[in-house]
């Protein structure tokens, strides 16, 4: 099937990315805004265009059960989820990593409840950052379908043998229709070969998975994962620049630098902000300012080398959030300052919490950011969180004329 | 319990290899189950239930055999035998 | 970039026009994006989609507030919700009506208004009945006329690859719209 375009909304994006990725076992349950998923690959399946199994399950819990059950006997398996649903399977979560199961799933990024919410926040999959999976969030749908088909492909790797979690903003991305070019499926074929694990439950060849281990040896199993995790980060570089060679999009790795050549002040964001703050920086940079945007494609394993060489070029750093979680500061936040704190370069650094729950975030509220950055970087303000358009005391308001007049300080 | 190297332990934990070399968990029992072939009429439902695959069927004599070696006593055989065919007897 | 919001009831069509408008789009070599009003959605109840055109690549990912067009295709919505909400000055509404402009006046303010009995067209070419009219295809068709954006061709061929049925007259429906279509500019036509 040759390549072609077409004009489709995020979830046809992803059923097609898993089409073309040839899984054999599909678990489906739905949970708005993801259920669209499953039904566009039932479609492909019925229509014989995907030669899988499909297994309707009870809840998402059982639906990862499924995938790592399938997984386990060595095929190739999928499944989507979103919110509620990603939480449910958390316990699986955890096994598919231990199991060092290649999994790859799409998780639709909506909000915790309550307050009940269907719309766009991370904390859905950031809530799960600490079990294994990798984590890539996408900007676009071309970039939904392009992950999944990079997401396998790291996954499966001998050395990585880890699942990995495809991000799509819930309704910017799923319901948004947007022009998609579908690749080649002989392409696909070259880039991501058959799924052929060293370990698989085969009756004629008896074995037992996930056994007890004790104190003694624990810690060895689990420092494998820590260092699969790391040998990941040159594994995604090199399957993105053996991608564009194939088909001629360019994602640059685990993050994306965009226009940051002589910047003073970088933003920082991850998902469909990304693709808005960029046309706020072009307005910014045609106004004279020395802005510049980093775009965080993978959020595990985590880009520090690629922070702590940005951190030496520019006097402050921006980080915008659409998550929010507590104890202290944001998950981008947190991992960037971490990642500085061994080295000599500490930028003046901020973190702003916007379009939490699916608040819409316009170009003017990426701006509003930008002159609070960079007034607050110029009097080194100690303030260090900044909640952009919340109603009521202790907010970063993003008033018209504030932002026309650069003044978007406490 | 023996200490691997990080690099010596599996992907996985993963048992391969076959139960007769590992130990013994028979000696784990206090009460042993026996057959009184006399009342068994063959359903197979001892084999069906054992939890530990600790029944086998003898093809050849068509009968249910117990493995002592791994049957830990758990007595669901006894329970399940729809004769009353297997009693659960102590342990000397 | 053009950005055009969408106004029917749930049911009606009016995210199938929203997307059809998108691929008509794209067929002409423009970036497109298309998506609903996001929330919860039931049968009759005030449904609103949004289109972005644009020659360049679109980056903006926000909802629409100043629309460029607005399309009304239920004409019982203009005394239920503010339809010209965001307008820019010299936007264009274009309304689904059998009313004549100085009726439509008095519920809606705004410089430029395009009237189409889009629900009349449908009907006469049997899609849906007068309760429930399909009309989307004649009101992208009137569009067309009014906007100028894109063509009635790449209408028509959206149609055709994309209804599942009654191509042909969903075609003529656009078709017999487009030529129908009046449009009334504050201080002359």
């Amino acid at each position: 099937m040759a390549e072609k375009m077409l004009t489709l909304t995020g979830n046809a994006a992803t059923a097609w990315g898993v089409r073309l990725s040839r899984p054999k076992v599909i678990a489906a349950y739905p949970i708005t805004p993801q259920t669209t998923i499953v039904e566009y690959i039932a479609e492909f399946i019925a229509n014989g265009e995907l030669d899988a199994k499909y297994i309707k399950v009870e809840s998402e819990h059982s639906a990862l059960a499924a995938c790592i059950a399938a997984e386990n006997t060595g095929v190739r398996t999928f499944t989507a989820t979103s919110s509620h649903g990603l939480a449910l399977m958390h316990e699986m979560l955890h096994w598919a990593v231990g199991a060092r199961l290649p999994i790859v799933i799409v998780n639709a990024n909506r909000a915790m409840g309550p307050p009940w919410s269907i719309w766009a926040d991370h904390l859905d999959s950031i809530s799960q950052r600490d079990t294994g999976w990798m984590q890539s969030y996408a900007e676009n749908n071309q970039e939904i379908l392009d992950n999944m088909i990079i997401s396998y492909k790291v996954s499966e790797d001998r050395d990585v043998m880890l699942p990995s979690m495809v991000a799509e903003d819930a309704f910017y991305l799923t319901h948004t229709v947007e022009r998609v070019m579908i690749p080649d499926q002989d392409l696909v074929d070259e880039y991501l070969p058959p799924y052929e694990p060293e370990y698989y439950l085969d009756v004629n060849r008896p074995m037992g998975f996930g056994s007890l281990v004790m104190p003694d040896n624990y810690f060895e199993f689990r420092y494998k994962i820590q260092k699969a995790m790391d040998d990941a980060r040159e594994k995604i570089r090199r399957a993105v620049k053996e991608f564009r060679e194939i088909f001629g999009r360019e994602y640059f790795g685990l993050v994306e630098e965009y226009k940051t050549e002589g910047a003073d002040h970088v933003l920082v964001g991850m998902g469909t902000l990304v693709s808005t703050a960029r046309e706020a920086v072009n307005q910014l940079r045609s106004e004279g300012e020395k802005v510049g945007l980093v775009k965080v494609r993978y959020y595990r394993p985590f880009p520090f080398e690629e922070f702590r060489d940005i951190a030496q070029r520019v006097s402050s750093i921006g980080i915008m959030e659409r998550v929010m979680t507590f104890g202290y500061h944001g998950p981008l936040y947190n991992d960037i300052a971490g990642a500085l704190h061994p080295t000599d370069t500490h930028p003046y650094m901020k973190n702003y919490f916007v379009g939490i729950g699916g608040r819409d975030i316009t170009v003017r509220d990426i701006k509003a950011i930008y002159w609070n950055l960079k007034k607050s970087c110029e009097r080194k303000d100690a303030r260090e969180i900044e909640y952009v358009n919340l109603a009521g005391p202790g907010a970063m308001p993003v008033e018209k004329e504030a932002v026309e007049k650069k003044e978007v300080v406490q | 319990m023996k200490q691997y190297t990080w690099e010596e332990v599996l992907l996985t934990p993963i048992t391969t290899v076959p139960s007769d070399e590992m130990n013994k968990t028979g000696g784990w029992r206090t009460f042993r189950p026996v057959i009184d072939y006399d009342k068994c009429i063959r359903c197979w439902i001892c084999w069906k239930f054992c939890p530990d695959a600790a029944i086998r069927i003898d093809k050849e004599k068509e009968v249910p055999v117990i493995n002592y070696d791994f049957c830990k006593g758990c007595g669901v055989c006894a329970n399940e035998c729809p004769k009353n065919a297997i009693t659960m007897e102590k342990e000397v | 970039m053009i950005e055009i919001r969408f106004h029917g009831r749930g049911g009606q069509g009016a995210v199938v026009a929203s997307r059809l408008l998108a691929v008509a789009a794209s067929y002409e070599g423009k970036d497109v994006q298309s998506f609903p009003f996001f929330g919860v959605e039931r049968r009759g109840a005030p449904v609103t989609a949004f289109t972005k055109i644009d020659d360049k690549k679109i980056l903006v990912k926000s909802n629409i507030y100043e629309p460029d067009y607005v399309i009304v295709m239920d004409p019982s919505l203009l005394s239920a919700i503010d339809v010209t909400a965001g307008l820019k000055p010299d936007g264009v509404v274009l309304i689904n009506t059998g009313k004549g402009i100085d009726d439509v006046k008095k519920l809606v303010n705004a410089n430029r208004i395009a009237l189409v009995d889009a629900t009349d067209i449908a009907i006469k070419n049997g899609l849906g009945s007068r309760e429930n009219p399909i009309v989307n295809t004649a009101i992208l068709g009137a569009f067309a006329k009014v906007s100028g954006i894109v063509s009635l061709e790449s209408i028509k061929r959206a149609i055709e690859e994309n209804a599942p049925r009654k191509k042909e007259e969903n075609k003529k429906a656009a078709e017999e719209a487009f030529n129908q279509v009046k449009i009334y500019s504050e201080g002359g036509a």
